[in-house]
């Protein structure tokens, strides 16, 4: 047989075995810019659906997957040189700053509402930009307290602290042992402003008052500030500063720190390697750990959580195909067999993920991440979410507002600092 | 021109040479003309290097400084704000302590890379055993990528892991652990540390091939003289050394005043943006957060600073070498 005959055979028979014809030209490529997942398994079954998709979509889709703290660079890069990534992945309200180099999806964003019990607001809000849906809810990675129950229980606390000062007094008792509590003020995507927002807004401060103009310097965010401060003194691991997602991370799982907040892969790493990862005694550390929400402020118990998306970027040659991989993938099926394998690290953008049977599977201590993100506001809260709060957030002008706090800046000039900077960024 | 010079014409056995062209009266054939002509061959040679540098340097340049002059953004074309982006660099904070770190993290590190890197060239200057292994591993921590060893660098300085802060409380020196990259000054002297370490190699093979070239003569002189080994040093090394000594430290300031790679990994500008050099808070504005014009003014910050020290140091060159 000649070559040109046999890939004329060749390409007849993958048609027929595909069941369907190429809808999209040959040679065609839809390239995916993810995170790499804190649950390397996640990944790993995103490799496995490639095939399955490139199968479905008559075309090839690629994977890649980057550092978290990687994305924004690469989106800018991608944008302003009009090539890159197919679809990259969004977190926190980065639609609203790309807004110009994405694609509207309502019509996805529509059929996933319908078709998955409607979205958190969280997850709606970070996306919609100016009523339009900008990217895609995909999924939501709760960040709940993970601690170590005996440590506590040394100390008197038989239960996880329910408010800040009773958190302070019981992690000071724990850094006195060499257990303190561990929480980044680095410049690092998620741990950080997961604590730093909560802090300031349970303590009755906010980025923005409901008009979107700036209200930063009041005394419910020096309050927070000056609580941070003694905090970290008292009961924190001081090189909390230098650290980015992953530190917290191996700290706890080092048996160097008592509690942190963070996603549930703690729980799942030591679960997995239950044989490696022993506690002081000699036992598997996951049977030692348990979770707990954000303990209340004078102004409430508010957490954030962080949200994620998919972009369509509009500099993309298929954005039809784009989007018809983007409805394959959030579909049911093949969202419901990552949300499995996540094992409650990443939750569904919308609710019908809460009544999914791996709830009813999964180890009690990570019962909680079930409906965690309920009590989620929006970074730039009290306003509403915009590329403004996302220039905040992306400039870490919160998170630095406590860190120039923890490093000796009174309360109140570690504030005004912040204030000022919202002032130029608000305008 | 083929002529058959042996067995005549239609020989077989005959030989046939070529031989030269008779000069004629006709006119030189076009190419010949071209490549005679200096000015055209100049041009032609010079083209490629022309278009590269245009296309590779002039074009970025001339793009930079556009954008700092205009108020684009991620997505966004932006429109021609004058010196705003300058002027709001110069009343920020965060601009000001990247601006005194740069010059501080600049001179301290070339101090010590010149100091050290000196020292160990004119170590190296001797003869010993197994001299050329250790002049080649000396070069090591040049050749490593940047990134690549400050990870390594930054596993040592960990927070949490330090394998330093371990050999220190171990050897009974601490109690508690040093805040290596969780405090700001800490922070810079560490990164000040790794690129001592990086660019001493670069200082000492540089000065030991400029050493290699002064004459044993004049050493053997001075001693005869009388000179200890400070005065051959300060009166016989120091003055033939001081050219290349320029040329290296004008190409250390250079690259240090623009380093990038080593402080975005070991530190990323933190904690609370303390170590943040003029490139990195550059990047974090312009890249990170999308805010192009801001970015390209702040890494334009660098350019006058750079032109002026490099002009004072060529000059004084200049003088060296006039002398």
């Amino acid at each position: 047989m000649k070559r040109r005959g046999f890939l004329k055979t060749a390409g007849v028979a993958g048609i027929l075995a595909a069941g369907r014809a190429p809808a999209f030209a040959q040679g065609t490529r839809l390239n995916i810019l993810r995170w790499v997942d804190f649950i390397p398994a996640c990944d790993v079954e995103l490799k496995r659906q490639a095939p399955e998709a490139s199968k479905a979509l008559g075309a090839e889709v690629v994977f890649e997957f980057i550092n978290a703290n990687d994305l924004q660079p690469r989106i800018t890069a991608a944008i302003q040189s009009g090539s890159g990534p197919d679809i990259i992945h969004m977190l926190h309200n980065w639609p609203h700053l790309y807004e110009n180099g994405l694609v509207e999806v309502n019509d996805l964003a529509e059929w996933q509402a319908k078709d998955q019990g409607g979205f958190y607001a969280q997850s709606e809000a970070y996306v919609k930009v100016g009523g339009r849906f900008m990217a895609l809810p995909h999924s939501i990675v709760p960040g709940l307290i993970a601690y170590r129950k005996s440590w506590l229980t040394e100390v008197g606390a038989t239960t996880f602290p329910k408010t800040y000062e009773e958190l302070r007094q019981v992690a000071t008792k724990l850094k006195k042992q060499g257990h303190p509590y561990g929480q980044t003020l680095g410049h690092t995507f998620g741990d950080a402003p997961a604590w730093a927002y909560p802090l300031l807004w349970n303590f009755g401060g906010m980025e923005t008052d409901k008009s979107g103009k700036t209200a930063l310097d009041g005394k419910g965010t020096v309050e927070a500030v000056k609580f941070m401060a003694a905090f970290w003194k008292d009961a924190c691991d001081e090189g909390g500063l230098a650290w980015d997602d992953t530190n917290n991370n191996r700290a706890f799982l080092g048996g160097e720190i008592s509690a942190t907040l963070n996603g549930a892969s703690i729980y799942i790493a030591a679960k997995r390697g239950q044989d490696k990862i022993k506690d002081e005694r000699g036992e598997p550390m996951v049977r030692d750990i348990q979770h707990a929400r954000l303990p209340a402020g004078p102004a409430g118990s508010w957490s954030y959580h962080t949200a994620f998306s998919h972009g369509v970027m509009k500099y993309g040659k298929n954005p039809k195909l784009a989007k018809e991989f983007l409805k394959w993938f959030h579909g049911s099926e093949r969202f419901g067999r990552w949300f499995e394998v996540a094992e409650g690290f990443s939750v569904g953008a919308t609710k019908q993920w809460e009544r999914h049977p791996l709830w009813t599977t999964v180890d009690e201590p990570m019962r909680g991440f079930r409906t965690a993100p309920d009590n989620s506001r929006v970074i730039g809260y009290a306003g509403p979410p915009s590329a403004k709060a996302t220039e905040v957030y992306t400039k870490y002008v919160i998170v630095d507002m406590f860190a120039k706090g923890v490093q000796g800046m009174k309360a109140e000039d570690a504030v005004k600092w912040a204030a000022g900077e919202l002032g130029k960024i608000y305008g | 021109m083929k002529k058959p010079i042996a067995g005549g014409a239609g020989s077989a056995a005959g030989l046939e040479v070529a031989l030269p062209h008779p000069r004629t009266s006709q006119p030189a054939p076009t190419l010949t003309r071209f490549l005679e002509n200096e000015g055209l061959l100049a041009a032609v040679l010079l083209t490629p290097t022309v278009l590269l540098l245009g296309l590779f340097i002039a074009y970025p340049f001339v793009m930079g400084v556009w954008l700092s002059l205009s108020s684009t953004s991620v997505g966004n074309p932006g429109e021609f704000v004058g010196l705003h982006n300058f002027v709001k660099a110069w009343n920020d904070g965060i601009f000001r302590t990247a601006f005194g770190n740069t010059f501080f993290y600049t001179f301290w590190a070339t101090i010590f890379k010149l100091t050290l890197g000196m020292w160990l060239a004119l170590l190296l200057n001797r003869s010993f055993r197994g001299k050329r292994l250790v002049r080649a591993s000396m070069l090591l921590p040049f050749i490593v990528p940047t990134v690549l060893s400050t990870f390594a660098w930054r596993w040592m300085f960990d927070p949490t892991f330090s394998v330093l802060n371990w050999l220190l409380y171990q050897g009974g020196l601490i109690t508690t652990k040093l805040p290596f990259l969780s405090d700001g000054t800490y922070g810079l002297w560490c990164a000040i540390v790794v690129n001592t370490w990086r660019g001493m190699p670069f200082f000492a093979i540089t000065l030991l091939a400029g050493l290699q070239t002064i004459s044993p003569d004049l050493h053997e002189a001075a001693s005869l003289d009388g000179a200890n080994g400070w005065h051959r040093f300060w009166h016989v090394t120091w003055p033939l050394l001081k050219p290349v000594t320029l040329v290296v430290v004008v190409f250390s300031v250079i690259q240090t005043f623009s380093d990038f790679q080593l402080i975005y990994v070991l530190t990323g500008g933190g904690p609370a943006n303390a170590t943040h050099l003029l490139a990195t808070y550059a990047y974090q504005i312009g890249v990170a957060t999308g805010l192009l014009g801001e970015g390209a003014a702040i890494s334009l910050f660098m350019l006058p600073v750079l032109f002026i020290v490099v002009w004072i140091q060529l000059r004084y060159l200049r003088r060296l070498e006039g002398a």
